[in-house]
């Protein structure tokens, strides 16, 4: 980088953090009381620092200063990923579902919490990465029907006494015709508005659970959910058990995230997953070749459906409660980051998403309050550094712009 | 007759706050083809910069009416820069990438901007100071609150403000011209680059203004109140017809009668779901708007 470039670069630094100081010190400065500097200043003089050290980083690699690290680095890492694409990935499949298993023996029930409900927003998030990553449709309302699968389990359970498991294929039933009802007349319109449709269909399916107060009893929720039944062996005879300690319902998680993870990819690689692609990439071009687009979409729609509400039904059978608090806009934003920050389309990429964005709060319990606004900035900032996520998805066969 | 007068006068008030965040979104999409998720947020910053600013003049002991004034001023000049500095960092770099990508960082940054309000300003509502205008009149038995008055006063100020600067200035002529046709507008030697800034500058100013009549008229501000006011002046700007100034004027003024009727002939408790339902409705029927999408002239 030459002088003029560099000189170039931190004069628009210095005029960024001008801008920074001069939007940041009204927010926290100007009281009723009279005008304060020093708080604004003191945060802005840490950002100030801590930026222009990571930007003076940024040019002495750009001219090669750290080459003497870098260089073994990289030939670390190369040798190193030979090393583990030589592995077969079944063996890392069965690593990891080990380790899932024996998780419960080995922690205490703070942790075994935490797992629950990452295994809850990997269901939600491989559900919505049907949707999204897959077919292209950005859906802002997703978390609608989680909440259609927990008030119907709810429901079922309190009034009818049905039982989880015959619960579960209704609710995701109902958590489909959900998706084909809001699906329907969304689906024509192009891309942009259908975010702000179903961000608006999200919106009235709290607003309707908050005000049906005959069927959902409103603000103050569904108590008495009954936790997932299952027959056991003991003493001598097959008895009747409740599922009820936290390692149970653990495994029961676990398993509806593995069936999920495993409908998802082999989803992937079906013909209507290739027909999600093809209409994520072209419609028109898709649509030429045969794909019923409209079909394909309410599909899409409808499997991503069925995912949030099983995820739905589980979540209503833990906590054994259920309020229309639980199913606002930004819950479906949380999804939404997952999706994005792993990486669309990626079964591994949602899986670390929600590792990082339920499960990293959890390890930094001081910075609970940062969590969504950390995770905005770097979801707004992700898509210009490294828009396929973390973990970007591996396309099938090769693409006419990467052969050549 | 007397609760439709008064529904009438809440939903001019209503509606006139509406156009003026609708502006914003559909000079926006009219430019670059973007839902400025962030919008809904500047709204809220404005609110806040209204309510940091007119407490601290009036505790200096200054007149309402003139803390009134300087503060509108002031925090819509707060807010164009806020608005600058968004779309430099994050949608300036993405100008060629996919549509899909540029929503995404558009939303993530209006969940960082929602939280940052909430982590500098506070959970809790923040009350605007009392008794800033009070009184009122009555027509016909429906009362008029002065409030109501400096409110629609301002809005209609604002409003043909906004028609001069569109329409009659050289300025406003160039940003016409890029919202038709970025390459052409650049071949004549406009800097679209720079009227894009401008474009969400004069957007955020606007709902800057929107979000302190809006925190006068309610009393207070909270930081997520962007949220459901955004989506409401989002279907304010499509039943307007996207990208259409005068459409999106005349869409918030529908958006805000239909809210007050709905809530006041049918249900309170729905009063949100009516503009989703709208929003919902003339998509699927009237993709356009009423006042068509690609009306050249009148396009921004």
């Amino acid at each position: 980088m030459t002088i003029p470039a560099s000189r170039k670069l931190w004069l628009g630094y210095a005029v960024a953090m001008l801008w920074l100081f001069a939007l940041l010190w009204p927010l926290l400065g100007i009281k009723p009381e009279g005008l304060e500097f020093a708080d604004s200043f003191a945060l802005w003089s840490t950002l100030a620092l801590a930026s222009a050290i990571l930007l003076a980083f940024w040019q002495l690699k750009q001219h090669g200063v750290f080459d003497f690290v870098s260089r073994p680095a990289e030939a670390v890492s190369t040798v190193f990923s030979k090393a583990t694409g030589r592995v077969p990935s079944w063996i890392w499949l069965v690593l990891v579902l080990a380790g899932a298993l024996v998780f419960p023996l080995l922690t205490e029930r703070y942790a075994q919490d935490v797992a629950i409900s990452v295994l809850v927003y990997i269901c939600l998030g491989l559900g919505l990465n049907v949707v999204v990553g897959m077919a292209g449709l950005l859906d802002l309302g997703y978390i609608a029907f989680y909440g259609v699968g927990a008030y119907t389990y709810a429901l079922l359970s309190v009034h009818f006494g049905l039982s989880f498991w015959l619960s579960l294929p209704i609710a995701g039933a109902f958590s489909a015709c959900a998706g084909c009802i809001i699906g329907y007349p969304t689906l024509r319109m192009r891309g942009d508005y259908l975010a702000i449709v179903t961000l608006g269909f999200g919106e009235i399916v709290r607003i309707v659970l908050n005000n049906w107060m005959s069927l959902t009893n409103g603000p103050n929720g569904i108590l008495g959910i009954k936790p997932p039944g299952a027959y056991w062996w003991s003493d001598g005879k097959i008895e009747h058990i409740w599922l009820g300690s936290l390692e149970q319902f653990y495994y029961v998680i676990l398993a509806l995230a593995v069936c999920t993870v495993v409908a998802v990819y082999r989803l992937n690689h079906s013909r209507i997953g290739r027909a999600f692609e093809a209409v994520r990439e072209d419609q028109t071009a898709a649509e030429l070749m045969g794909v019923n687009t409209l079909g394909i979409k309410l599909l899409a729609y409808s499997l991503g459906a069925i995912f949030g509400g099983l995820a739905g039904a589980f979540f209503a059978a833990r906590m054994r409660f259920v309020s229309p608090e639980s199913f606002t806009f930004i819950e479906s934003a949380m999804v939404l980051a997952m999706v994005v920050l792993g990486g669309m389309g990626s079964i591994p990429g949602v899986i670390l998403g929600a590792l990082a964005l339920i499960a990293l709060p959890e390890v930094f319990r001081g910075f609970e309050l940062y969590r969504m606004f950390v995770f905005g900035g770097v979801m707004a900032v992700m898509m210009i550094f490294r828009p396929k996520g973390l973990w970007p998805a591996k396309r099938m066969g090769t693409r006419s712009e990467e052969r050549d | 007759m007397e609760v439709f007068l008064q529904q009438l006068v809440n939903g001019i008030t209503l509606g006139g706050v509406y156009a003026l965040v609708a502006l914003g979104y559909t000079m926006v999409y009219g430019i670059i083809q973007l839902i400025n998720f962030a919008h809904g947020e500047i709204f809220a910053a404005g609110g806040y910069m209204g309510v940091i600013l007119i407490s601290w003049m009036v505790a200096q002991g200054y007149p309402p009416f003139v803390c009134l004034g300087v503060a509108l001023v002031l925090a819509m000049g707060y807010c164009a820069l806020l608005a600058m500095a968004v779309e430099k960092l994050v949608y300036k770099p993405l100008r060629s990438s996919s549509r899909l990508s540029v929503l995404l960082s558009a939303l993530g940054m209006s969940i960082f901007l929602q939280n940052g309000l909430m982590l500098t300003q506070g959970v809790y509502d923040r009350a605007y100071p009392g008794e800033m205008v009070q009184g009122g009149f009555e027509i016909g038995g429906a009362v008029v609150s002065y409030m109501q008055v400096v409110i629609v006063g301002i809005t209609v100020v604002l409003l043909v403000g906004l028609n001069f600067l569109v329409f009659k200035t050289r300025i406003g002529k160039a940003m016409r011209a890029t919202a038709q046709d970025k390459t052409m507008s650049a071949l004549v030697g406009i800097n679209s680059s720079r009227i894009i800034s401008l474009t969400f500058a004069i957007g955020a100013a606007l709902a800057c203004a929107a979000g302190i009549m809006v925190g006068m008229y309610y009393g207070s501000v909270r930081y997520d109140m962007g949220f459901v006011l955004g989506v409401k002046a989002f279907s304010a700007a499509v039943l307007g017809g996207i990208g259409n100034i005068t459409g999106a004027m005349l869409g918030g003024l529908l958006i805000g009668m239909i809210e007050v009727f709905a809530a006041g002939y049918i249900s309170s408790e729905y009063k949100d779901v009516f503009a989703f339902i709208i929003l919902i409705g003339v998509l699927y029927f009237m993709p356009t708007g009423i006042m068509g999408e690609n009306v050249d002239d009148t396009r921004v």
